[in-house]
């Protein structure tokens, strides 16, 4: 089975975030950027997928100038290949539409039976890449994967739903899934092995032509949830408490 | 699974240290496995180890994960009659080869990544690592922004530049170092782990990584000797980066303190009287041989107030607080595995000793110790102080000390 793995790069929120005056957007100068967490779970599940049946794992990856260490670590994780795309003029930040566009441009040269994204991203928490890739590719998609079985030119993917649901919903291969979690925690990769990769192994540059259109959204203003008014603290004995708090039921209409 | 035989792995031990041929001549007289604090938990001590190596046993070796109980003590080393390095070769090479395979608890493991992406186990933010000197009253100077020589470079540490409470150990040297007149400086945002701890945990390419990011900044900029309050990174910084280029000299606080106590101890004035016992840092005492044991002792005694009182476990016979070779990151495991903490064994053994204070020079030792005293109902009985934290207070008071 081969699988391309989709990875985003997203804020490390472990820098404090903070908005730019001028633009009103996220000042991005002492940005960090990671990859995304769930990703790094997609990409784990590709890798127990491969042990499991074989195969190979493409990690792709648009580049923002400093993704050769995510790359080079899945390829000591055990990725086959490692693509970076570069997209001259691309504007900084989340914009899944123009994202999809490019990961779907990319997908065209790549054979693959199935993609695996993180099924959501700190940046845009919509969760929408996934699908969007899927529907220009004219895919499947199956959202919010915990574990992933794979069956004769299909494939079972069990997903999550609220309130400790679980559905195993068989999918024709190709498809796009979006996972929630892999079987088992992201594995560690000892610092010795990316450096080995660093020095033997290639990431792949790809140059994507052009900028695709974006979703034409604007954000027209970004700021730090604001506080509202705080919960009234009732002091005083039980009894006092107890007579204050009817009272203010009265007054409020819910008791009468 | 990790592969290899147990001739393989013998010969990767050997070439580990200098003395590593040593394992040839392991007599298993067992003194190793008896020292060892968590050795009653381990499916494979020290001696029974080399016995199942020598027996071709890689498999069952392999399958055990109590190798993570250990702490890079160095007890076992210590006792050796026939002088095998074995915390430094055969165990951390063993921890290696478990990273290598996978087999590696995920609370280690987050410490570990957290020190790859972040240059700090904790996973704090590196543009914040000079906070903790933020709004204080001294001028702690950062080097990248200070522009000129200094006498003294201060390798502060992970844990005093990011834990809140040994932040407070911290501050203490600070206004020691400024009132003595020392010229210092930090590295600050500069400064990444020294990695120590995540060599002793098998992860020597990690710990490659992050010393030669420190040796290349502290390269940079003119000083005459780097002192420290960690003992790993006093372990580090003068055993293991000289061979990554790094010459100048290294003293843990306690040696710089001592040499220049004429340009602190007029400043003490009368403390309360209290007793304080002193816990012998691992990395100070037995690693390679640091042997430093009396200069904090001497430190202590010149404290007026201070009536020292020994420990049982005491210079190379210490107890480890179980934060070493990966133990700061493996709690759970090791409470999980041995159902037993050394610190908690410490902490009584400090009230037995008659000690209201426990004295420590670590940085994984406050709060450690702290932890053990809540655990095993002692609060109020011993309190943990930093010996910097005792000197200051003596200097400005209990409640200016830092």
């Amino acid at each position: 089975m081969n699988i391309v793995v989709l990875v985003k790069s997203v804020p490390d929120l472990v820098e404090d975030l903070e908005i730019d005056a001028t633009t009103g957007l996220l000042d991005r100068s002492f940005l960090r950027l990671i990859p995304g967490e769930l990703d790094d779970h997609a990409l784990e599940e590709a890798l127990i997928l491969k042990e499991r049946h074989g195969g190979s794992v493409t990690v792709v990856t648009v580049d923002t100038g400093d993704v050769d260490e995510t790359l080079y670590t899945a390829l000591a994780k055990g990725a086959d290949r490692a693509v970076k795309v570069v997209v001259e003029g691309l504007e900084p930040g989340p914009d899944n539409t123009r994202l999809a566009a490019i990961f779907h441009r990319v997908l065209a040269g790549i054979p693959f039976d199935l993609v695996l994204t993180g099924t959501q991203a700190v940046d845009d928490l919509d969760g929408f890449l996934g699908p969007m890739v899927a529907e220009a590719a004219g895919l499947p998609y199956v959202g919010y994967v915990t574990r992933v079985e794979s069956t004769d030119g299909k494939v079972v993917a069990r997903k999550e739903y609220p309130g400790g649901l679980c559905a195993d919903i068989e999918v024709t291969r190709p498809a796009v899934l979006g996972i929630q979690a892999a079987e088992k925690p992201p594995r560690y990769v000892v610092t010795s092995k990316v450096m080995e990769a660093m020095k033997s192994a290639t990431i792949e540059e790809e140059t994507s032509p052009e900028v695709p259109a974006g979703s034409g959204l604007a954000v027209s203003r970004m700021y730090v949830p604001e506080t509202g008014a705080h919960a009234e603290m009732i002091e005083g004995t039980v009894e006092q408490v107890a007579e204050a708090l009817a009272k203010l039921m009265r007054d409020r209409g819910v008791v009468a | 699974m990790p592969v290899g035989t147990s001739v393989e792995f013998l010969e990767k031990v050997v070439a580990a240290t200098p003395d590593g041929g040593h394992i040839r001549k392991c007599l298993q007289c067992g003194t190793c496995s008896g020292i060892c604090p968590y050795g009653f938990a381990m499916d494979y001590p020290p001696r029974s180890l080399i016995a199942a190596l020598r027996a071709d046993d890689w498999h069952g070796v392999l399958e055990s994960d109590t190798i993570w109980l250990c702490m890079s003590c160095f007890a076992c080393a210590s006792v050796c009659p026939v002088k095998i390095p074995l915390t430094r070769g055969l165990l951390s090479t063993l921890k290696t080869e478990m990273l290598v395979g996978g087999s590696i608890p995920q609370e280690l493991q987050t410490a570990l990544s957290n020190s790859r992406r972040y240059g700090n186990p904790m996973g704090e933010s590196p543009r914040k690592r000079a906070d903790w000197a933020k709004g204080f009253p001294i001028p702690v100077p950062v080097m990248a922004e200070h522009r000129q020589p200094v006498d003294v470079l201060w390798f502060v540490g992970d844990y005093p530049s990011y834990h809140p409470r040994v932040q407070h150990v911290a501050r203490a040297l600070a206004k020691i170092l400024f009132v003595m007149g020392v010229k210092f400086g930090i590295l600050g945002p500069e400064e990444n782990s020294d990695g120590d701890t995540q060599a002793f945990t098998g992860e020597w390419g990690l710990f490659e990584l992050l010393a030669r990011k420190n040796v290349k900044a502290m390269t940079k900029y003119s000083f005459r000797e780097v002192i420290t309050g960690d003992p790993h990174a006093f372990n580090a910084i003068k055993h293991e980066y000289p061979r990554l280029g790094f010459d100048r000299p290294v003293k843990h606080y306690t040696q710089f303190l001592l040499e220049h106590m004429d340009r602190w101890k007029p400043l003490l004035g009368q403390g309360p009287a209290m007793r304080v016992t002193y816990h012998d840092p691992c990395y100070l005492g037995r690693a390679n041989e640091n042997n430093i044991y009396e200069e904090p002792r001497q430190l202590l005694q010149a404290i007026p107030g201070v009536e020292f009182v020994e420990m049982s476990h005491n210079r190379a016979l210490s107890l480890c607080c179980g934060g070493g070779g990966g133990g700061m990151w493996l709690d759970g495991f090791s409470w999980e595995k041995a159902h037993a903490r050394t610190t908690e064994w410490r902490v009584r053994e400090a009230v037995a000793a008659g000690a209201e204070v426990l004295a420590v020079a670590c940085p994984y030792e406050t709060p450690r110790f702290e932890d053990a005293i809540k655990s095993t109902g002692l609060e109020g009985k011993l309190v943990v102080k930093d010996i910097v934290e005792l000197i200051a207070e003596a200097i400005f008071g209990r409640e200016r000390a830092t």
